[in-house]
């Protein structure tokens, strides 16, 4: 089997600190992992990759007691087979993860966030000057320039990160699990938390880090393990890790089906009409100056810029998702009001949030309501009465389309991997028969299958004439599904790389625009 | 060797079919479980109860029983449609007393034909207000109705002129105290609520909009629904069956007391609404579980009745089987995995 070939060599003599073996997990109607495994020693950092949906979460709840693993596997921590029913036995062994959504208290301290669960007592009070000493010396420790009575929602997501590792330290931590922790961090952010996981691998922690961004992984590992459809796949050492392994581990194919839509798929595509002309569209000047620009049919234009510059805000004043106080908005040609999403799904665009989880879907309800929840309107018979099959016929030609990964379309969307949520979200919109679609971030937190499969139907709805508003923070992504890519920064269109501008598509060129910063 | 890994494969093979197999078993029995929800629990308090009794599985006390749910099944319908879409109406009680008093009061007067539109009307304009308030200045729910409920008490004894009105020839009295087949008609009308309101929740695209308003508010007002419209409804639909409550709770009675009646009904309804295992916080829920929960409170108060016991213990004993039960429920569904 090709999982041996590829298994690192093990460590010498040294026991791991972490070693996970033959675990599975069932749940109703899906085997989310089976037979995995994992190790992780003190003073080093061990990646752990896979699409989404491949089980690093789920092995990741298994090891802090939020799931229970089928019979049969085991965790070991320093060679010593432990039984982790519960959060807080993880706990007790040394475990701590940080989570993507952090879980912090927001209206209480730093201080009182790192002791929360554990206050010290001095004759049944909360001593709160132990508290505070011992935590300057972690926050110290941590570079942290803010200190312990800070109130946390005061600080930046960066910064809150911050707080949970100093509470993983403060708990005297041997492990420490990170899940996609740069996913909401500036480049710079990023710099910091890199040299501080460095910091603490060296002061001896085994870091367990999971990421979808292979620069980092390659950039930041030891070791990298790589599971896929909740099997284990096998273990890269540092001087093994490519990106081409990686992939080919990750998604069982080659690389170079992956960024095919490149040059040849955008010659099949031909600019049509203006479809969306946009003119003078501001917020009052709070997020957004007034902004101009025309999109065709037919074409797939990029919006980067740094985050806030105001990209997510000029694409829903557009889609009428908040208050726009000046500016027209014409529709193939005419004029059209829009005040309210509904008079912008109305005039033909639909939107895709950033922000599936609070923003985007229902996750109570099953894949099918989702999927057909801006059309059930147009859908229905007489009286408002829903047309039932109409909606599953809907419900299954999306999940063949787009390949979603279920079971039953009468599934809760809210049990699905993350690139599956979004390809159910994506459907909706596409089933609204859009002739304009603003996608925001439309492959945040998606694996690479279900990005590469985005990319095809982007290309598709261009190829059929549907005017595309791509929004993503991904340059490589933008600069290889766009045709012509508009630069924000400050709430102002700088400019325009691409198409006829006669600026060559470069990651310079943009990243001079989204800066101010000649290069 | 090699035949060993074969085995070996078709064992792993038959082991995983089985374990799929294992757990889409179990997501059934999950399922079943989450649609009978209460039901087992109604079933098995009848069924003390006739132990207990003797006399309490007879076809009239049964008749007896639903007669009494009756009101409150109409009044906890609403509220489902409200708590539906995480909202909340306290003012369920008040409405139902206005309404009362309008229908009897316009039955002494000329245009006696007009009272049950008329308390209707009333009902549905009280809804309106909450709505109103709720949708456009997005007031809370919470405090909204709370202020209704006191206003509208008000109202209600001021439209009766804080008396008790009665009209013994009241004209539609048939609803509150006669028969259809054996059946009260109060329970046909308040089946045939339950039943109108199960279709527009689970079989129209407004039912969709009310679940996905309260699951995700978000989502649903970026989805193009017009969510200040699913609101009105909800608070509209509350307000009008808590008036169709009120001309039930007359037509029983001949009379209404504007001071009195309804008191403590909003309480009653909640209970019933969160029995039947619906969300406090919106997007979860069913008529068919309300319908259940409004029955078990009526059995209680049935049962502990024909076996004497005091009232002081009766409220006791319901206040504690009202919380078992949804702690019963709450632990029972815990096993149904959700990320």
């Amino acid at each position: 089997m090709t999982a041996t070939a590829l298994d690192a060599p093990t460590q010498g003599t040294r026991p791991p600190t972490l070693e996970m073996r033959g675990i599975s997990k069932t749940f109703p109607g899906t085997k989310a992992l089976s037979n995995v495994q994992l190790k992780a020693w003190g003073g080093e950092i061990q990646s752990l990759m896979g699409e989404n949906g491949a089980g690093k979460s789920t092995l990741m709840k298994v090891l802090s007691g939020a799931y229970h693993a089928d019979a049969g596997g085991q965790i070991l921590i320093d060679g010593q087979v432990v039984d982790i029913t519960n959060p807080h036995v993880a706990r007790e062994h040394g475990i701590s993860i940080i989570y993507q959504e952090l879980s912090l208290l927001p209206n209480l301290s730093v201080a009182e966030n790192i002791y929360f669960g554990r206050e010290p007592s001095k004759g049944g009070m909360i001593d709160r000057r132990t508290m505070k000493e011992s935590c300057r010396g972690v926050l110290q420790r941590l570079g942290a320039t803010f200190g312990p009575e800070t109130i946390v929602a005061t600080l930046s997501i960066a910064e809150r990160q911050l707080v949970e590792i100093a509470r993983a330290l403060h708990a005297q931590s041997k492990i420490l699990v990170m899940d996609e922790p740069t996913t909401t961090l500036s480049s710079r952010e990023t710099d910091r938390l890199f040299a501080l996981m460095r910091q603490l691998r060296d002061e001896g922690l085994a870091i367990i880090y999971i990421s979808h961004r292979m620069a980092e992984v390659y950039e930041l590992s030891d070791r990298v393990s790589v599971l896929r459809d909740g099997t284990y796949v096998g273990t890269l050492d540092k001087d093994d890790i490519s990106a081409e392994k990686l992939v080919k581990m990750m998604v069982g194919r080659d690389l170079s089906t992956f960024y095919k839509h490149d040059h040849e798929a955008k010659a099949g595509r031909a600019r049509g009409q203006p479809m969306l002309a946009v003119e003078g569209v501001t917020d009052g000047g709070k997020r957004v100056h007034p902004s101009s620009f025309t999109l065709y049919a037919g074409e797939v234009l990029g919006l980067a810029g740094l985050v806030g510059s105001g990209r997510t805000e000029l694409a829903r004043l557009i889609y009428g998702a908040d208050h726009r106080t000046a500016g027209t908005i014409r529709i193939d040609g005419k004029e059209v009001t829009i005040r309210t999403p509904k008079d912008g799904l109305d005039a033909g665009i639909t939107y895709l949030t950033e922000d599936r989880k609070h923003q985007g879907l229902f996750l109570d309800m099953s894949v099918k309501d989702n999927v057909n929840f801006s059309v059930i309107g147009r859908d229905a018979r007489g009286g408002g009465v829903l047309n039932l099959r109409k909606a599953v016929e809907r419900a299954k030609s999306s999940i063949a389309d787009l390949k979603i990964r279920v079971a039953s379309a009468s599934i809760g969307v809210g049990t699905l991997s993350g690139g599956n949520q979004q390809k159910v979200l994506l459907a909706r919109w596409l089933e609204a028969k859009p002739k304009v679609m603003i996608l925001d971030e439309p492959t945040r937190g998606v694996d690479i299958g279900a990005k590469a499969e985005i990319y095809r139907i982007i290309d598709q709805l261009a190829q059929n004439g549907v005017a595309v508003l791509v929004i993503s923070s991904e340059l490589p992504e933008i600069m290889g599904i766009c045709d012509r890519i508009l630069v924000m920064r400050e709430g102002h269109i700088e400019g325009e790389v691409g198409g006829t501008s006669g600026v060559p598509v470069t990651q310079e060129a943009i990243m001079a625009l989204a800066t101010g910063v000649q290069l | 060797m090699c035949s060993m890994k074969t085995m070996d494969a078709d064992n792993r093979v038959a082991q995983e079919t089985a374990a799929a197999a294992a757990a889409a078993r179990k997501q059934q029995i999950n399922t079943i479980i989450q649609v009978v929800g209460m039901l087992p629990v109604l079933i098995l308090i009848c069924i003390g109860f006739e132990f207990a009794t003797g006399k309490f599985l007879t076809g009239r006390n049964i008749s007896i029983v639903m007669q009494q749910a009756s009101i409150n099944i109409v009044l906890a319908t609403g509220l489902t449609f409200v708590i539906l879409t995480g909202g909340i109406d306290l003012a369920v009680g008040s409405i139902l007393a206005v309404s009362a008093v309008t229908a009897v009061s316009m039955t002494l007067g000329p245009a006696s034909s007009l009272a049950i539109p008329a308390a209707l009307l009333v009902g549905l304009t009280m809804g309106a207000i909450n709505g109103s308030l709720i949708a456009f200045f997005r007031l809370p729910a919470f405090i909204v109705t709370l202020g209704a409920m006191t206003a509208v008490r008000g109202l209600s004894r001021l439209a009766a002129d804080d008396t008790t009105v009665f009209n013994a020839a009241l004209p539609f009295a048939w609803i509150g105290n006669s028969h259809v087949f054996g059946v009260p008609w109060m329970v046909v009308i308040a089946l045939a609520v339950v039943a109108v309101s199960w279709f527009v929740l689970r079989r129209t695209v407004l039912g969709v909009w009310i679940y996905g308003v309260g699951g995700n508010p978000d989502a649903a007002r970026l989805s193009g629904i017009k969510v200040w419209a699913v609101l009105m409804f909800v608070y509209c639909m509350s307000g009008l069956l808590a008036g169709f409550a009120g001309v039930m709770s007359a037509a029983r009675t001949l009379s209404a007391n504007g001071a009195q009646l309804g008191m403590g009904y909003e309480l009653d309804a909640i209970a019933a609404v969160i029995l039947g295992g619906t969300s406090f916080v919106g997007g979860i829920g069913s008529i068919f579980g309300t319908l259940v929960g409004a029955l078990i409170i009526a059995v209680l108060s049935n049962g502990l009745i024909l076996m004497n016991v005091s009232e002081v213990w009766q409220l006791i004993i319901k206040g504690l089987v009202i919380v078992g039960a949804v702690a019963l429920d709450r632990y029972r569904n815990k096993g149904s995995a959700r990320t």
